[in-house]
């Protein structure tokens, strides 16, 4: 379990080096496929895609400050039902948790995937993102690279990190099979490649790659941007929750909110195939609306926006990963993700849970016990 | 002034509370006027979203009950029901709705003395925490 490998970059480029493993991870026996985000060619754009043929693997970026989705969303897709062989998936810490998460909800198997994962630099948000690429071609990731991994961890050329990935703790997965280090090591000289598991052990040794030791201060590293991100994570957590401690200021927080209900369908881990909001449960009769406005005189059209978003947190919160891809899908730029990570903060902490953490933890409204919570009930 | 006079929706399980509430009626007992029973048949199927919608549509207090622990007559409707408010207790009050607003109660088919001493207390509980945000103002 504890094999390191590393592979030395040829002109400081990384994704050249990326590129030829993920192409020998696809030669492996048992390995059909690699799900892996790929610059598009047309457009400049980063997608996750599904390779079988080595020789297509040109495009290959998992680098990029590009985050077009939570690709937990795909990796369900492709294990939910035995797929016939196995696929390697190169996510991000956080795809990884929404991937765990998706497991226990029976909505992905575990056992024919191969995680691995990159340490994560993070990303811009989506519309910052399409303006940056849209300045340079491909070196652009290159750029990132160095200015992420020289320590200017929050923001390059003006163009600032999501908010998700500034507040995230989780930078390096534990949970992935194959972790890539980049963090602790000079940028451009070598990258870690890491087993974290027995699949990832097995792996490692067919690949046959120079051994190596975990490099000195990788763990210091790690450890100073982690404090960073809590840091900014906790701050934030402050100021939402007083942006929104009462009705009046959850109103005008959500007030541009026009129920189009994108970040329900953005969230990797709001897995319902027909969500409430969009059943006959919601399709009032016109006379409800008449009946509704008249008890106050007024009522704010559409309906049901804070009822979406309380009951959406009532759903996921305790699954919520904090990718950030909420905020991301938003039309109006409102900012979900400081909302959702907030309470999940508080849902996950009352039921000593951490989402995407470990498999074998239950999610907390799939069970219960008998001598449990006795604060929450009685009147005295 | 007249005085405020709070709205309390009550979720009551079929099996235990609701027939507390029916004994309490028999037995001539009295409690308030303020509380609005909703008959389900667990307190395991009471979904968060009915606790929230009762909020936003202005209610001052939600209050569930249901069998005693290991009464239940679909085995563990309650204690599902127990995780539920817990999880809804920590998601309320991050949008300003006092904890007390929302209360889980357990009361057998034969303690309608308790069901009208319960809902007394409970009533006067909110009466002094005055209306709910929700009652004064339009939720979006």
């Amino acid at each position: 379990m504890t094999t390191m490998a590393k592979i030395d970059l040829k002109e400081q480029n990384p994704l050249e080096a990326l590129k030829q493993f993920f192409a020998g991870i696809l030669k492996l026996k048992d390995v059909t496929s690699i799900l892996v985000p790929q610059r598009l060619s047309t457009l400049n754009t980063i997608m996750p895609t599904l390779v079988t043929d080595a020789a297509l693997l040109e495009g290959v970026d998992p680098l990029a400050p590009a985050f077009p989705m939570n690709a937990a969303r795909i990796a369900s897709r492709l294990t939910r039902k035995p797929m016939g062989g196995k696929v390697a998936a190169v996510l991000r810490p956080c795809e990884i948790r929404a991937f765990i998460e998706l497991v226990k909800l029976n909505q992905a198997h575990r056992e024919e995937i191969l995680l691995i994962s990159t340490d994560c630099l993070g990303a811009f948000p989506n519309k910052e993102y399409f303006k940056f690429a849209a300045q340079d071609g491909g070196e652009e990731t290159l750029r990132f690279y160095k200015t992420m991994l020289g320590g200017n961890t929050h923001e390059m050329e003006g163009y600032p990190l999501a908010p998700a990935c500034k507040a995230c703790e989780h930078p390096v997965s534990e949970n992935a099979d194959i972790q890539i280090g980049l963090y602790g090591i000079k940028p451009g000289e070598s990258i870690l490649i890491k087993a974290q598991s027995e699949a990832g052990d097995e792996m490692l040794k067919q690949m046959n790659l120079p051994e190596t030791t975990e490099p000195t201060g990788r763990q210091a590293a790690i450890d100073t941007l982690i404090s960073q991100r809590i840091r900014f994570r906790d701050d934030m957590f402050a100021k939402t929750q007083e942006a929104v401690n009462s009705l009046d200021k959850m109103g005008a927080y959500f007030s541009n909110c026009v129920n189009c209900y994108n970040c329900r369908v953005a969230c990797p881990v709001c897995y319902c195939k027909e969500c409430v909001f969009v059943t006959d449960v919601f399709d009032h009769e016109p006379s409800q609306y008449l009946q509704w406005a008249a008890r106050k005189g007024m009522i704010k059209m559409p309906t049901d926006t804070l009822f979406y978003h309380l009951t959406r947190l009532a759903h996921m919160s305790t699954a919520c990963v904090g990718c950030g891809q909420c905020s991301n899908a938003c039309p109006n730029d409102i900012p979900i993700m400081e909302v959702f990570r907030t309470v999940a903060q508080h849902t996950q902490q009352a039921f000593g849970y951490e989402a995407g953490k470990n498999l074998e933890e239950k999610p907390p409204l799939s069970v219960f016990f008998k001598d449990e919570f006795q604060e929450v009930v009685g009147i005295s | 002034m007249s005085e405020f006079e709070p709205t309390i929706v009550a979720f009551f399980c079929n099996w235990c509370t609701f027939t507390a509430a029916d004994l309490a009626g028999t037995s001539r007992l009295s409690y308030p006027h303020n509380i609005r029973i909703i008959r389900v048949m667990c307190t395991g199927m009471v979904d968060p979203q009915y606790v929230i919608k009762a909020f936003l549509e202005g209610a001052d207090g939600v209050l569930v009950s249901g069998c005693n622990p290991g009464d239940c007559h679909y085995i563990n409707g309650n204690y599902k029901a127990r995780r539920r408010i817990k999880l809804l207790k920590e998601i309320l009050p991050q949008f300003g709705f006092e904890n007390e607003r929302l209360r889980l109660t357990w009361i057998g088919a034969s303690d309608g003395v308790r069901l009208a001493e319960i809902l007394r207390t409970f009533v006067t509980q909110i009466k002094a925490l005055g209306p709910s945000q929700t009652k004064l103002k339009m939720a979006i």
